[in-house]
């Protein structure tokens, strides 16, 4: 029987193989994605369907790997290079901020890097403080390189071909609480152009943004808002670099009121950077101070209750909001 | 004669000191010999000579220290095609690049730095162009947190400033000023009190709306008899919470009317009227601690009369609450003055501008009324229009005053 | 290498060898000059003493092999035959220069001779290398990859990754180690236990060997004979060049980590002066023949330093070019 739903981590698988099937130059090289059907389970399968010179299961060896994964985009590949998290894409840091990110303008617009890395990143599973960073915004923070954040089924099905056919290299962060969300099958029409933001919810009383894992808790936070009559809106970023700033500014222009959620630690977050962009931008607009959730100032902690306080809980942005409209917790 | 100057070793040496010299005046030297030791801050490095020549002379001794780039001493050459470093050539072998030698740099023309720019790049759909142009038209000023509480401080209503001195017509500190020293003092001393404030809000109000607006009035008196009893059929069997009272007939009538009169329903600015798409009935409201709100009630013209009543109700009581939202409070586009409960028969009333047309309603009345020839008990109530005589005329405010008056004849339409 | 594989030189070929490695010599002497008057800046790193390893690895190379080299590449530049009037211009930062002016000495890149670099993070670019060397050989190429790299690189895990990448995967690759001896100021002797670098690499499998890499002769079988064996099919190669820097790490560099003497007895041994006493004994280079190289040699720097001078900047307001690639609207 054919199933009417796609989980978000098949929704990957598919849309790996449909670009291997239609471009003889993707290929897919990580830890464990070929024998072991990949960490995450992303692309079990997908050994048999292509063999083990397409499907590459390399050694731990994050800065080697990564950086072959550059120098074969060079040499005229396209490479799809999974990081099993970004935890250990620290050590390809390297590789990432010095090579990929500067290749293209060091030469003087000579050689470009089309690579796409895939990364798993975020917390909720107890896996403590080595194994639960958000560090997207380290690398939203370089010029050089796409950072892309899907937070749908949709998207995770349609980005990837378009991040294969942009000629930069291009980050994918897929949070680990995403693996197993399911939706009805997604038509190419719920996935717009990778570079936009898009309202997920219309509102007219404050613009929650968001990205990534914190989609579905900012969607529930928003939905406990109505019930006490106010008008969320519902931003998801879906770029982190660069920033669709035109569709936010667009939304604070509307509702005066902004509140970001983000899994990053709050110093230095991405959310910060938004609350920059806003108060730059859409000063005049503003009713409130352009606020944020984030994760709290700690290595995140193993203990479920402790990890839970850590991270951005939907009571919590809902206690923000509200206090961002003059309004009591109820 | 080539001038040997203090070498840079690299960025970060401002200075060296010659701790030794290894030549004189006089001495020949040749390509790659150490002419001399120079002190860094990383230590002593060797200086080479690049040509063979003989040492002119030496301009700086041992000890001392000098910045990078000042001559320290003077090499005959031994070769003289060369002049300081600038090599002759033909010409003819070497393609120049339009023969300017332009190395210098304005360093006042900087890249427009942003990420708007990079976004621009690579964000090319056609909406996000138009998304751009449409950013720029703001309908009403804007504010700085800081000019606001000042205004609110000083008890000024800012809104009644068409636009300010900041970026894009903001209202910015330097707009709210303090009138002059007396003031001032009295100010300080009303600082804490609102009412006076409102006072003071209205007060800047009215004065503004008789020195700009050249008012003209009208007046219409209704007979109710249809709508009241059609509203009594209605309501028969509806607890009182439920029950639609008259007023929200009016005011659905007049909303509904003003669909077809635009120049009595937008705002009046910068010397011309821009008409609103829809109609924002401004139900002015009185505060019992004293004092006026006006409520905006959005797409009255829309509303069915159980609706309209819901949100008249639902304001009336938010509003003596204090929890009017920024869009009620900003947004009316014609305003409404109901003085019926306070048993006057009918209101002239003043405009607010940026508006440009205010209703007044009187209090419902029996009075003696002839219809086909023969006297009957009616029960009316008078209408009042004033308008901006710069918008619109009698003629067409009369014509305005008899559609309102046709709809509250079939009161069953409005539903 | 025993007599059988040794590759036959002929007189023309042994000048040319002189000349290139001179050529790359007065340049490097040049840009020290230009560096000191300031018209060069950032970081200089020279390649003095060592002309022999790019001047003769590159005679193996085909138009269609690629090079990946360190931050002391510009005679591995000039060697591979990109022109010294971009070249130069880079170093002076203008917008004629090889990378439009925007990477300076250690960022020379030219895609079309395949030069990848100009590389400043010390083991950075062995990954790039396996990288390219693995897409060429899932194309089916025969080309070879050369990574160029210095022994400190050796003490970077990355070393360690490509190479066990490059063997596990039978890559298209030549690594060359410049082992000039000192990665900065820290000797061999000081960081590595095991200072014979191929020694590493025969551990993990490849083939590999040093030569003395002061003998441009030996240097070029050798990579001859190793990119045979690459493109033969049979596997990655390391060519351990045993060299020396006359000068020091970079320009700023006071030389305290090692004795004069040492320096001034490598120097009685450099490649240039090798093969040019080799020639003059065998009455091969006469004076007059110097004098016409020299004076060829500098004509070719000057009219590099005239094209560097007058060439323009890039205008600020393009200061946002190839951060990404330009899209069509």
């Amino acid at each position: 029987m054919k199933s009417q739903s796609l989980t978000y981590r098949e929704a990957l698988k598919t849309a790996i193989s449909e670009a291997m099937r239609n471009d003889e130059r993707v290929f897919l090289m990580g830890e464990d994605v070929g024998n072991y059907g990949g960490c995450y389970a992303v692309s079990k399968g997908l050994l048999d369907e292509f063999g083990a010179e397409r499907i590459i299961d390399t050694p731990l060896s994050e800065s080697g790997f990564v950086g072959a994964g550059i120098g074969a985009a060079i040499g005229g590949m396209r490479p799809i290079v999974e990081v099993m998290t970004v935890n250990f894409s620290l050590l390809a840091l390297d590789q990432i901020v010095n090579n990929a990110a500067t290749l293209r303008h060091m030469s003087g617009n000579q050689i470009g890097v089309p690579l796409v890395i895939r990364m798993a990143t975020g917390a909720g599973k107890q896996l403590a403080a080595q194994h639960s960073h958000s560090l997207e915004n380290w690398y939203a923070h370089v010029p050089g390189i796409k950072v892309l954040a899907p937070a749908t089924v949709a998207d995770a099905r349609f980005m990837l071909s378009m991040a294969l056919k942009d000629p930069d290299p291009i980050i994918i962060f897929e949070h680990v609480m995403l693996y197993n969300e399911s939706a009805a099958i997604p038509q190419p029409e719920k996935c717009p152009d990778m570079h936009q933001a898009l309202v997920r919810k219309d509102g007219t009383d404050i613009s929650l943004i968001t990205y990534g894992g914190s989609l579905s808790k900012t969607l529930q936070a928003a939905s406990e808002l109505e019930k006490q009559g106010i008008s969320v809106e519902v931003v998801d970023l879906r770029c982190l670099r660069p920033l669709d700033t035109l569709t936010l500014y667009k939304s604070v222009e509307k509702t005066h009121r902004v509140l970001v959620v983000d899994e990053g630690w709050r110093t230095g977050s991405l959310a910060g950077e938004i609350c920059a962009l806003i108060a730059e931008n859409c000063f005049w607009s503003l009713d409130a101070p352009p606020s944020r959730v984030c994760s709290k100032e700690v290595p995140i902690p193993y203990p479920q209750h402790l990890e839970r306080a850590a991270t951005p809980q939907v009571a919590e942005v809902v206690e923000a909001a509200l206090k961002l409209l003059n309004r009591n917790v109820t | 004669m080539k001038t040997l100057t203090m070498p840079s070793f690299g960025a970060d040496m401002a200075m060296g000191t010659i701790v030794k010299w290894n030549v004189k005046q006089g001495d020949l030297v040749s390509k790659g010999d150490i002419i001399a030791s120079i002190e860094t801050m990383k230590g002593l490095i060797d200086m080479e000579v690049f040509d063979d020549g003989s040492i002119s002379t030496l301009l700086v001794s041992e000890g001392d220290e000098v910045e990078v780039g000042v001559p320290i001493a003077e090499l005959q050459l031994k070769n003289e095609n060369y002049s300081n470093n600038k090599p002759e050539l033909k010409l003819e072998n070497v393609s120049l690049d339009s023969g300017e030698l332009d190395t210098s740099i304005d360093v006042n023309k900087t890249p427009v730095d942003d990420q708007i720019l990079a976004d621009k790049r690579i964000l090319v759909t056609k909406d996000s162009q138009d998304q751009n142009v449409n950013r720029q038209n703001t309908q009403q000023p804007k504010i700085s947190p800081a000019a606001r509480s000042r205004a609110e401080r000083l008890g000024i209503d800012w809104r009644l400033l068409s636009k300010g001195s900041g970026p894009d017509g903001a209202i910015v500190l330097d707009d709210i000023n303090i009138p002059d020293e007396k003031s001032a003092e009295q100010v300080s001393d009303t600082v804490k009190d609102p009412s006076n404030m409102m006072r003071q809000a209205i007060s800047a109000t009215v004065s503004r709306s008789k020195r700009e607006i050249p008012h003209y009035y009208l007046q219409l008196d209704i007979v109710l008899n249809n709508t009241i009893n059609w509203l009594s059929d209605h309501n028969a069997n509806l607890p009182p919470s439920k029950r639609i009272l008259s007023n929200a007939v009016i005011y659905s009538a007049i909303a509904r009317a003003l669909t077809s009169f635009p120049a009595f329903n937008g705002f009046y600015r910068d010397g011309h009227f821009q008409p609103s798409e829809s109609v924002h009935l401004g139900n002015a409201i009185n505060l019992r601690q004293g004092g006026l709100m006006v409520a905006a009630i959005h797409d009255a013209q829309r509303l069915g009369l159980i609706e309209l009543m819901e949100k008249i109700t639902d304001q009336v009581s938010r509003a003596r609450k204090g929890g009017l939202r920024m869009s009620e409070m900003q947004d009316a586009t014609v305003t409404l003055s109901n003085m019926g409960d306070r048993g006057t028969d009918s209101i002239q009333s003043i405009i607010f501008p940026p508006q440009v047309a205010i209703f007044g309603i009187g209090r419902q009345r029996e009075v003696p009324w002839v219809i086909d020839n023969t006297v009957n008990i009616a029960t009316i109530v008078s209408v009042s229009l004033a308008a901006d005589h710069r918008v619109s005329d009698g003629h067409s405010g009369a014509r305005l005053l008899n559609k309102i008056n046709k709809l509250l004849q079939t009161p069953e339409v409005l539903m | 290498m025993n007599a059988d594989n040794k590759v036959h030189m002929d007189i023309k070929h042994l000048q040319l060898l002189f000349k290139q490695m001179l050529r790359i010599r007065r340049f490097e002497e040049k840009c020290a000059e230009l560096y000191t008057q300031q018209k060069i800046r950032g970081f200089l790193h020279l390649y003095i003493g060592e002309e022999a390893v790019a001047v003769g690895v590159m005679q193996a190379l085909k138009p269609e092999d690629s090079v990946f080299a360190t931050y002391r590449e510009h005679g591995h530049a000039l060697a591979r035959g990109l022109s010294m009037d971009k070249v130069m211009a880079e170093m002076f930062g203008k917008v004629t220069g090889s990378s439009r002016g925007r990477g300076g000495s250690m960022h020379i890149f030219d895609a079309e001779k395949r030069f990848y670099g100009g590389n400043a993070i010390v083991a950075g670019a062995l990954p790039l290398a396996v990288g390219l060397a693995l897409a060429n050989k899932m194309q089916k190429k025969h080309d070879v990859v050369v990574c160029f790299f210095g022994e400190g690189a050796v003490a970077e895990g990355e070393f360690h990754e490509s190479l066990n990448l490059a063997q596990l995967w039978q890559l298209p690759i030549l690594f060359v180690c410049e082992n000039n001896g000192y990665a900065m100021g820290t000797a061999l002797a000081i960081s590595e236990s095991e200072q014979h670098i191929f020694l590493k690499a025969q551990s993990y499998g490849l083939n590999a060997q040093a030569v003395d890499g002061m003998n441009v002769v030996e240097v070029e079988s050798a990579a001859t004979q190793y990119c045979q064996t690459i493109r033969n099919g049979d596997g990655p190669c390391l060519l351990e060049c045993n060299t020396y820097r006359f000068r020091g790490h970079s320009m700023f560099d006071t030389q305290l980590y090692r004795e004069a003497e040492e320096v001034e007895a490598w120097k009685s041994k450099g490649p240039i002066l090798k093969l040019q006493r080799w020639l003059e004994a065998n009455e091969k280079l006469s004076a007059k023949d110097l004098e016409l190289i020299e004076n060829q040699v500098e004509d070719e720097i000057n009219q590099s330093i005239v094209f560097a001078e007058s060439s323009k900047v890039e205008d600020i307001s393009d200061l946002y070019l190839g951060v990404y690639a330009e899209l069509e609207s």
